[in-house]
């Protein structure tokens, strides 16, 4: 019965794996790539994780592998924004199917900071967004 | 009757395998340095599940410290590279 568990859950885990690897390959664009990578990943090791700690009957075991569980739910989302926000600072192109670009002209471009309402420039300029005009320039 | 053990070597690490290896085309190809330090992010992650597996496998619960410090390295790895890419502009 237990190894039937085992079974499933570590299908699970390298199943979302391997989608969060294809989806970095084949995706469009930055930002969808790190969308995907992030959640998908964290999902599988977790998975993984748990598998290791039904399969040892140790509580060190159990207290390491929550402890790394916890680690990365923590600490993936963090990283994932402060990549994202580097990468919008230094102009790095939406893919050209994006729609909107709702953060365009709301970050100041001395201090860094978000304001939620730009007074120096207006929300519906178009045209100026960073969204790549040709599908080649995000591949 | 299919043992877990076989099950793990010959389903799962090659699974995972196959995951760093597409993710390796994308360090190589990414058009931009974030690409590239999201790439190397999601292989240490990987990284972490492989040795959760190999531990299985083995019966070596040692290893699963070296995940811990990993995971440690990763987020870490990815914060300064973020933090000097959004300096870089500045300048």
């Amino acid at each position: 019965m237990i190894e039937i568990i085992l079974a499933i859950l570590s299908t699970a885990g390298a199943l979302s794996i391997l989608f969060a690897s294809i989806g970095i390959l084949r995706m469009p664009d930055f930002y969808l790539r790190l969308s995907v990578t992030v959640k998908a990943s964290t999902l599988g090791v977790g998975l993984l994780l748990i598998c290791a700690a039904i399969m040892f009957p140790d509580v060190s075991v159990t207290t390491k592998a929550i402890a790394i569980i916890f680690f990365l739910i923590i600490t993936a989302p963090v990283a994932a924004h402060m990549i994202g926000r580097a990468a919008y600072f230094t102009d790095i192109p939406l893919w050209k199917g994006t729609i909107v670009d709702e953060l365009h002209g709301m970050y100041n471009e001395d201090t860094h900071e978000l304001e939620s309402t730009p007074d120096n420039l207006p929300p519906d300029t178009d045209g100026d967004s960073n969204i790549a005009t040709t599908e080649s320039e995000t591949k | 009757m299919i043992t877990l053990e076989a099950y793990f070597d010959y389903v799962i690490l090659p699974i995972l395998a196959i995951s760093v290896m597409l993710v390796f085309i994308r360090l190589f190809r990414g058009p931009a340095v974030v690409d590239r330090v999201i790439a190397l992010d999601l292989i240490i992650t990987i990284g972490i599940g492989i040795i959760t597996v190999y531990s299985i496998r083995t019966h070596q619960k040692v290893l699963l410290d070296v995940a811990i410090i990993l995971a440690l390295i990763a987020f870490l790895g990815t914060v300064a590279f973020s933090y000097y890419i959004e300096k870089q502009k500045d300048d």
